[in-house]
Formats: structure tokens, C-alpha cells, sequence
């Protein structure tokens, strides 16, 4: 034997494997005949019309809480009317008999129907959302006229208080074409958070898709489900919102344009954000029309941007509280220097006028800070320097955003030499420095940034960033995420200088002769800083506020803390366009929002200001 | 080279020839079925039917070119074969393309290979070499064999990366069907169908549910009623509905609203069997069974033991393709993605099954000539 040649006890294996091989394809020819003739009849009749079909199941978004568990946002159901056009054996027809049924304009359905042309076959398409009862009830009575028409039951975003905190909840509409090339795991139709948290947090709010394997009869309908993939709904955002606070301070805002933002200062947690005029986000969870959008969009009061986080504004004298910090730490005034105000101060070619005419005659940081004296801080500016102001802005988180979980957030401005060379190719003059000095000129700043530096102020020094998310939960309560504080900066001051600038913001509030007497809480002793910020030109002659249109007049400002001696809220508002002092438009609304927060009834305001104490 | 006599060319397998031709022939005009988008659009101008018959009339050439040596010269070149596809395997991480959620293509600029199809024919080629002067009568013992189980496990983990469970199923099949014919002990096979069998529950009691999910989900995505198995049940009632006589060639409707997935590549088989029915698909099968005959006849009469390997792997690829995708066609093997040999469309599964049937009728011819 050829010693190369297959052993015969091999070629033996040969003829098991030719055996292995017969039965192997008979057992194919068997589940075949098993398929195509025994089972024969009934896989064609599935077959025709495509029986079998894939429906999804839209998740659940998930819902969003305040603090303490409060519905802020809702789910409810919606009904929905859908076509799969490949059922309906005559479409034209079909969508006549919806249009006259659900009273909608001709030509909408068919529209809706071109425009899901390039959907896979036998995929549905929604032609109107959120039927009312009737409707239901005449569809389901003519389910024999419709042919591939059906009613399916879908969630639906609510806002149960509509407006209030509408920019910082957000709204949801249907995916763009545009997000659907960019995002991942969206089809035609999902729904999408387009703005606040709603888009900031759509990760965790969104859910995962299930799906159904369904049989249907000729028509479409469904006969019975095979099998299903359960929907996993989104998951549940608590907020350090407290509703309740919220709602006090869309209250007390009243018919006044601008922004409320209330913080912890001792966490930096959000705990109101109130930003005027709204708009309701109801209205996109249903579908804007192109109308609403266009007046949305082309109002010159821009509704649809966040004052407190998008907005950017002088912050006028409520800046003089960096100001004194700055010139206490770096030694340029001490507690006892006084300065002269005679009403203003001429400086290069002009008058730097103070806001009182007469001046305030000789006054310390301390009283410069109650009364709001101008030239005491153009005098300080100058000291100062620019340079030095703006690092010290810097270090209250001023000139950047503050990184919280929202889009578009503004960083305003805070000028310096090099920004200024940068910005206009130009030197910095010490004239502007004296604008800066009292929050006017270049400087711009967001509510939520103001308040952050006043909750910097109580806290003693933390510059946090504003969260308003504190924790993510599945919906049965496991928790997802927990948010802690995050520092963003220590101000690292000298204990004094923060405790002799609380003393301070105490009597602007509390003394006789502060600014902001309107804050004042009964039993709750309040600190806080006015401010009135320009829009127009530093100096200018201007006429009487009440004959300036609207987009002329001042902005007024208020920042707050309660209570001075340990404080747990950090207010700034904001009143844009009042064309009144901060004392008087502003002041009143913080007044209400920390009156709130301490369980002091709204009522008695006008007893507590007869009633309250000099802290002198 | 040798010389090219009369004596060769008499022995030439016109049979193998014209079976691979029929089923190719299945595959062009199932192609065609698969594909055509509208009315108009005519047989000779659809891209995917020109390009597979320019396949075909490749794979032929490789065929006819693989019989022109003397095969007994690739035992020398076995081994540097085998290197060669597991290069081009290794490439595929490094420079592939991806193509359905895995990576499984070189791009050569002109053309795309495929290099887990080369790896095949080159594990065969190697496992021959390997065993071509084994000893014994069937009484290898596992040790015998080790280092024939590094050479699956290298290119196994490889195309598992990829991933494509599929070809790493055929590969391994193909090997133990080697194993089996170069004579290893059968109580070695015994020894290890009961350590896989138990080794399976023991690490799966190790893992985590949701690793256990995972795992299932890869082994089986039919299991996944929204993606494969809604696939697999569209193609099984696509093959059911053919009923006996077929729906009649183009009138498939299951396949004309692309209601199966791949439908020109690993699930073309349920387009064939809707339009053609039970008939038709016993026809298909009976074509492979007596291609898989035949080359199991030259196996048989093979004069060296190589030869013979060589042959019998090849013949092996083809089978267990055949099974494993009607198998998971009909829904009783899981979803794995791996081409009908000569039929599903694919440029490098083609040309590398055609050159691999040259070689089997090489060895055929060379029967007599020592």
C-alpha cells in the first residue's frame, strides 16, 4: 500500500459522512415540506397583505417633580388617528370620509399623507393628534367606511401650570429632518425635547421604544399580538425647584417683563427661575400651528428666550457689591475711609454725576453701600483699575457662564484692558473705568449670574454652580443620578470683608435711609442691593422716564438674601424696561419671593414695612 | 509543471462543472427577482445581476486555472496559503469597512473582499497538509491534534471580532468534519462533546443576567421579536407561502415589499423558495446534494491522502453552508448570516467556492497519473 494512500479504516468514515450528509438534507426537505405544504395554506394567507406586522410603542417620557415631589410636568393620554395607506384600498376616498367626519381642512390629510411618502410599507401615519371624544366616537361608528384607519392611544406632554418656569422645563416637539441625520435612534414622528430641560436632559428623559409583533386582518386591523417588547419609560427628573415658589414668584411678577432667579446659596441649588413674558409649552406638545410659531418668533419681546439665563443686562449699582468686595480685599478703602460726594466728579473732560444731585456729602463703604452713592465707587474704580476690577468679577463667576444644564446660556461681559485691545482694537481709557465702577458702560450680566454673586456674598465666600436637577430616578424609584454641589470657585476673602458687606446689604434693606426698604420681610431679617441700569448712554440728557418708549427705560434690579445672619435663599431680580429705581419696581418682588419662602403671608406686606425695625 | 495530457483533460469533471453551473444559474436569476425595482428595469441591465454573472464568469476561470497544476504542490504552500488569508483577516480590523454592524471588508479600491470567505478554503488547505501523513487508522488521540485546534482558534477569534457568528460556525464544522475523516479516535469526540456539555452550564451559571441576555441575544438575535425575529418570521412565512408549486418567478410578494432583510444575500434562499416553492427548492437541494456526492466520490477514489482532505474540506464548506442557511432561513437555526453557496450574491464567496471547486476536480483528474 502506497504509504501516502488513505488508510481503508478512513475511507470507511467517508461512507458515514456520505450518510450524515443524506439525513442532514432529508431533514431540510422535511422542515420544508413541514413549511411549504403542511403549513402551506396558512403561511400564504399571512403573506397576503403582509398579516404580520411590526407596530412600535412609543416610551413614556418620563415626568418631572419639584423638590418635594410635585408634578411640575405630566404625561397624559392622547388619541391619536393613524392611516397606513397600503389597507386603504381607495386613499382619496378614504381621507374625504376623514376630513368630513373630523372637520378638518381638506387637503391637510393628504398633505400629511405625500409628506411620510418615503416611510417603509405598511408603516402608519398620524394624521391628526389629540381627538376629542366625539370624534373617537364617529370614527369608531364609521370603522367600516375607513379601511386602514385607526385610533391609537399615545402619551402626551402636559405642563399643568402652563407659563410657570416654561424656560427652564422646556417644551418637546416632533424630530427635524435635521435631528434625525444628527441623533441617533429617532424615527419620523418621535417626539424630542427642543429646548430647556426638556431637550438639555432628553437622554434620561426619553425612554426606550417597544414594539409589537402583530397579526391584522385584510383591513389592518389588529387581530392579536404575537409578541412584545415592553416599552421602558424615561426616566424621572427631581428638581430643586420648589413649585410652590415658583408659582409665588410668576406671581409676583405680575404684568412686569424680566427675570426671578432664587438660589441656595448654600448648595447653589435652583429654587425659582422665572423669566417674562413666557409662553406655554402646552402649545407645542400639541403641535404648533405656523401662525403661533411666527408670532412666538417675530415678538419683539422674545418669548421663547430665558431672561434669566439668556438675558444680558447692566447690572447697574447691584455691580457696587463686587466693587466693595474688591476694594476692601485689596485694601484701597478701609471700613473707616471716607470720601467725599458732592453730587458727581469731573473727570478728563465731563461730569460723572452721582444718581442724587445734591450728593451725599462725606460717607464710608458701609453708608456708600446703603445709599448707593455713585462717586464713592467711580472714586474707588479709579483706585482700583479695570484690570483689577475685572479679575475680581471673575472670581464671582461674572463674564462666563455658569454652566448650568441649560442651552444658550449667556456669559454677558466683563471688561478688562486686554478684552477691550481684543474686542475694538483700542486702549482702555480710565474714563470708562468710572462707568464700570457703578455696573453701567461694557459690563453686562444674567440674572442667574447676579444671583450666584449674591449667594457668594451669604455663603461666605463658595461660588457654586446654579444646578436645578438634583436627582434622576428610574420610574420605580431606583436612583439614576445624584447631583452634588459643585464648586466652582472660593472666593477666598477675608472673613470681615464678606461680614462687613452683609452688614451693609442688612441696612440697605433695614435702615431708614437704604435703598431697598421695600424687602423687607416681618421676622426675617433681609439683606440686598437696588439697582437702576441705563440703557441708553451714561450721562446723556434723557428725559423723564414716563415719556421714553418702552425700549428706552431703565432695567430695575434687586439681589437678595434671607437671612443675614444665616441666609438659605439668594434672590435677583430683575424688572426689564420698568423705567422705575430698583428700590421700587424690583425690591417689592424679592420681597414677596423670601416672604414666601419663610411662610410670611403675602398679606402682610404693608404692616411690615410700618412695622419694621432699624437695624441702626 | 507537469504535463497537460489528453489523459487529463478526458478526466476532467464535467458533472461538478455543470452542477455549480446550474446553481449558479439559480442564484443570477433569484438575484434578479430580489432586486428589480420596477417594471422596466430589464434582467440584462440590473447592476447586481451583471455584476454576479461577472462573478461567476471569474469564479470559472479560477476554477478552470485551478486545475492547470498539480495540486500535490500546494502541500508545500499550504501553510504560507493559510498565513496569507490570516493577514488579510487580521487587515480587516485594522482597514475594513463596515457593512451591516460588522466589520467584514477589505477595500482593494476596485473590489471589496471578504477575507472570512478565503479563510475557508485556506483552513482546509492547511488541516490537509496537516494531516496528509498522519499515522494510524483512526486512533489519533486530542494530543495528536492540538496544534490543529490553534490552527481554528486563531482565525475562529478573528471572524468572531468581526463579528460574524456565521462563518465562525462553518469554519468550525468544517474543522470537526476534518477532524473526523483524518481519523481522530471517536472516544475523543465523546471525550469532548461531554466536557463542552459541561463546561457550557458551569460558565453560564458564572455570568450575570444581564450578561446572560446579552449573550443569548448574540447567539440567537431571533429572539429579538422587533429586529431577527421579526426577520424570521417574515422569511419562514415567505418559504411557507411558496406552497408547493411557488407563487411563479417575479411574483414573490413577501420579497417585493422587502419585507426580508438581505434578501439578495443570506436570506435569498426564501425569496427562491416563495417564487419556486417546494418544487423548486427540492431541486435546489437535490443539485447540492449531488455536488456534495460527487465530491465526496473524489474524495473517495483520491489517490493520496491529501488529495482526499483536500477534497472532502471542500465538499464540507459547501454542505454545512447549505444547512446552516436553509436551516436558518426555515427558523430552525439561529440567524447568523452566511451565504447560500453559489446563489446569494457576493463577489468573494463566489470566486473563492469556484477556485475551491477547481481544486477538487484537480484532484479527480490526477487520480491515475501515478
Amino acid at each position: 500500500m502506497n504509504r501516502r494512500e488513505v488508510p481503508a479504516a478512513l475511507r470507511r468514515r467517508l461512507v458515514v459522512s456520505l450518510a450524515a450528509v443524506l439525513v442532514l438534507l432529508g431533514l431540510t426537505l422535511i422542515r420544508l415540506w413541514h413549511l411549504q405544504v403542511t403549513e402551506g395554506e396558512q403561511y400564504r394567507s399571512l403573506s397576503e397583505n403582509n398579516r404580520i406586522r411590526l407596530k412600535r410603542v412609543r416610551a413614556t417620557r418620563g415626568t418631572v417633580l419639584d423638590r418635594h415631589g410635585q408634578i411640575m410636568v405630566d404625561n397624559r393620554p392622547s388619541f391619536d388617528v393613524a392611516l397606513v395607506p397600503e389597507d386603504a384600498h381607495d386613499v382619496p376616498r378614504t381621507l374625504a370620509t376623514l376630513t368630513r367626519l373630523l372637520g378638518a381642512e381638506a387637503g391637510d390629510f393628504s398633505s400629511a399623507v405625500q409628506a411620510a411618502a418615503n416611510r417603509p410599507p405598511f408603516e402608519e401615519v398620524i394624521l391628526k393628534r389629540d381627538i376629542d371624544w366625539e370624534s373617537i366616537v364617529a370614527l369608531e361608528t364609521h370603522q367600516l367606511e375607513l379601511p386602514g384607519v385607526s385610533v391609537q392611544v399615545g402619551p402626551r406632554r402636559t405642563y399643568p401650570f402652563g407659563t410657570a418656569a416654561a424656560h427652564l422645563l422646556g417644551y418637546v416637539g416632533e424630530v427635524s429632518q435635521q435631528e434625525l441625520t444628527s441623533r441617533q435612534g429617532y424615527r419620523m414622528g418621535d417626539l424630542i425635547g427642543k429646548a430647556g430641560a426638556e431637550r438639555y436632559w432628553e437622554g434620561y428623559l426619553r425612554g426606550v421604544d417597544g414594539g409589537q409583533q402583530v397579526e391584522v386582518d385584510a383591513v389592518g386591523r389588529k387581530l392579536r399580538v404575537l409578541s412584545e417588547v415592553e416599552e421602558t419609560p424615561g426616566n424621572t427628573l427631581i428638581l430643586s425647584l420648589d413649585r410652590d415658589l415658583q408659582l409665588a414668584a410668576e406671581r409676583a411678577m405680575g404684568d412686569r417683563e424680566g427675570a426671578v432667579v432664587a438660589l441656595d446659596p448654600r448648595s447653589g441649588d435652583v429654587l425659582a427661575m422665572v423669566s417674562r413674558p413666557a409662553f406655554d409649552p402646552n402649545v407645542f406638545a400639541r403641535g404648533i400651528r405656523a401662525a403661533e410659531w411666527r408670532a412666538l418668533v417675530q415678538d419683539r419681546k422674545r418669548p421663547l428666550n430665558s431672561k434669566a439665563v439668556q438675558g444680558t443686562y447692566p447690572p447697574g449699582s447691584t455691580f457696587k457689591v463686587v466693587m466693595a468686595a474688591a476694594a476692601l480685599e485689596e485694601g484701597v478703602v478701609n471700613p473707616f475711609t471716607q470720601i467725599f460726594c458732592g453730587g458727581g466728579i469731573f473727570f478728563g473732560n465731563r461730569t460723572f454725576h452721582c444718581w442724587r444731585p445734591s450728593g451725599h456729602g462725606d460717607l464710608n463703604v458701609h453708608e456708600a453701600l446703603v445709599r448707593s452713592c455713585d462717586v464713592f465707587f467711580y472714586q474707588v474704580g479709579q483706585r482700583l483699575g479695570i484690570d483689577t476690577i475685572a479679575d475680581y468679577a471673575h472670581r464671582f463667576g461674572l463674564g462666563a457662564p455658569t454652566g448650568i444644564t441649560l442651552d444658550h446660556e449667556s456669559g454677558g461681559v466683563i471688561p478688562s484692558s486686554a478684552w477691550k485691545r481684543q474686542r475694538f482694537g483700542e486702549p482702555w481709557y480710565a474714563g470708562e473705568t468710572l462707568s464700570v465702577a457703578i455696573g453701567q458702560g461694557y459690563v453686562t450680566t444674567t440674572p442667574l449670574q447676579m444671583a450666584n454673586v449674591i449667594a457668594a456674598i451669604a455663603n461666605g465666600g463658595t461660588v457654586y454652580q446654579p444646578q436645578f436637577v438634583k436627582r434622576v430616578e428610574t420610574p420605580d424609584g431606583t436612583s439614576v443620578l445624584e447631583q452634588q454641589p459643585i464648586v466652582t470657585n472660593d472666593l477666598g476673602f477675608k472673613k470681615t470683608t464678606l461680614l462687613q458687606i452683609r452688614e451693609a446689604l442688612s441696612d440697605v434693606v433695614n435702615s431708614s435711609r437704604g435703598t431697598g426698604t421695600k424687602a423687607r420681610v416681618r421676622g426675617i431679617e433681609v439683606g440686598g442691593k437696588t439697582g437702576t441700569s441705563q440703557v441708553g448712554k451714561l450721562g446723556a440728557e434723557r428725559p423723564k422716564q414716563g415719556h421714553m418708549v418702552r425700549e428706552r427705560k431703565d432695567h430695575a434690579w434687586f439681589i437678595a438674601f434671607a437671612p443675614v445672619s444665616s441666609p438659605e435663599i439668594a434672590v435677583a431680580v430683575l424688572a426689564e424696561h420698568a423705567g422705575e429705581h430698583g428700590g421700587t419696581a424690583a425690591a417689592p418682588i424679592a420681597q414677596q419671593v423670601i416672604a414666601h419662602y419663610f411662610g410670611v403671608a403675602e398679606d402682610d406686606d404693608a404692616t411690615i414695612r410700618q412695622t419694621a425695625r432699624v437695624s441702626f | 509543471m507537469r504535463q497537460f495530457d489528453r489523459r487529463l483533460a478526458y478526466h476532467f469533471d464535467w458533472l461538478l462543472v455543470a452542477l455549480t453551473l446550474a446553481v449558479a444559474s439559480v442564484g443570477i436569476v433569484t438575484i434578479y427577482s430580489a432586486t428589480v425595482t420596477s417594471e422596466k428595469g430589464s434582467f440584462a441591465t440590473n447592476p447586481l445581476v451583471i455584476r454576479q454573472a461577472l462573478y461567476d464568469g471569474i469564479g470559472l476561470a479560477g476554477m478552470v486555472a485551478a486545475v492547470f497544476f498539480d495540486y500535490r504542490r500546494l502541500e508545500r504552500y499550504a501553510y504560507l496559503i493559510f498565513a496569507f488569508a490570516l493577514v488579510m483577516l487580521v487587515l480587516v480590523p485594522v482597514m475594513g469597512s463596515v457593512g451591516g454592524g460588522a466589520r467584514r471588508w477589505i477595500n482593494l479600491g476596485v473590489v471589496s473582499v471578504q477575507p472570512s470567505e478565503m479563510i475557508k478554503v485556506g483552513l482546509v488547505v492547511a488541516l490537509a497538509r496537516y494531516f496528509h501523513r498522519a499515522r494510524g487508522t483512526g486512533d489519533l488521540r486530542l494530543r495528536d491534534v492540538a496544534p490543529a485546534f490553534v490552527m481554528l482558534a486563531i482565525p475562529a477569534a478573528l471572524i468572531l471580532a468581526q463579528p460574524d457568528l456565521g462563518t465562525v460556525g462553518v469554519v468550525t464544522a468544517v474543522f470537526f468534519s476534518i477532524l473526523f475523516f483524518a481519523g481522530l479516535r471517536l472516544r475523543s469526540f465523546l471525550l469532548l462533546a461531554i466536557v463542552g456539555g459541561a463546561a457550557v452550564p458551569l460558565l453560564w451559571g458564572h455570568l450575570k443576567p444581564y450578561q446572560q441576555q446579552r449573550v443569548l441575544t448574540f447567539l440567537s438575535p431571533e429572539m429579538d421579536p422587533l429586529g431577527a425575529g421579526y426577520h424570521v418570521i417574515q422569511s419562514k412565512i415567505a418559504i411557507g407561502s411558496g406552497m408547493f408549486w411557488g407563487k411563479g418567478y417575479l411574483h414573490g410578494t413577501q420579497n417585493k415589499l422587502n419585507f426580508l432583510p438581505e434578501q439578495h444575500t443570506d436570506f435569498i434562499f426564501s425569496v427562491f423558495a416563495e417564487e419556486w416553492g417546494y418544487i423548486g427548492a427540492l431541486v435546489l437541494i437535490v443539485l447540492y446534494a449531488a455536488l456534495v456526492l460527487r465530491g465526496l466520490q473524489i474524495s473517495y477514489r483520491a489517490k493520496d491522502r491529501f488529495g482526499s482532505l483536500l477534497a472532502f474540506g471542500i465538499v464540507a464548506i459547501i454542505f454545512w453552508q447549505v444547512v446552516i442557511n436553509v436551516g436558518m432561513t426555515s427558523g430552525v437555526l439561529p440567524v447568523v448570516g452566511i451565504p447560500l453557496p453559489f446563489v446569494s450574491y457576493g463577489g468573494s464567496s463566489i470566486t473563492s467556492m469556484m477556485i475551491a471547486l477547481g481544486l477538487v476536480i484537480n484532484v479527480n483528474m490526477r487520480r491515475f497519473t501515478f
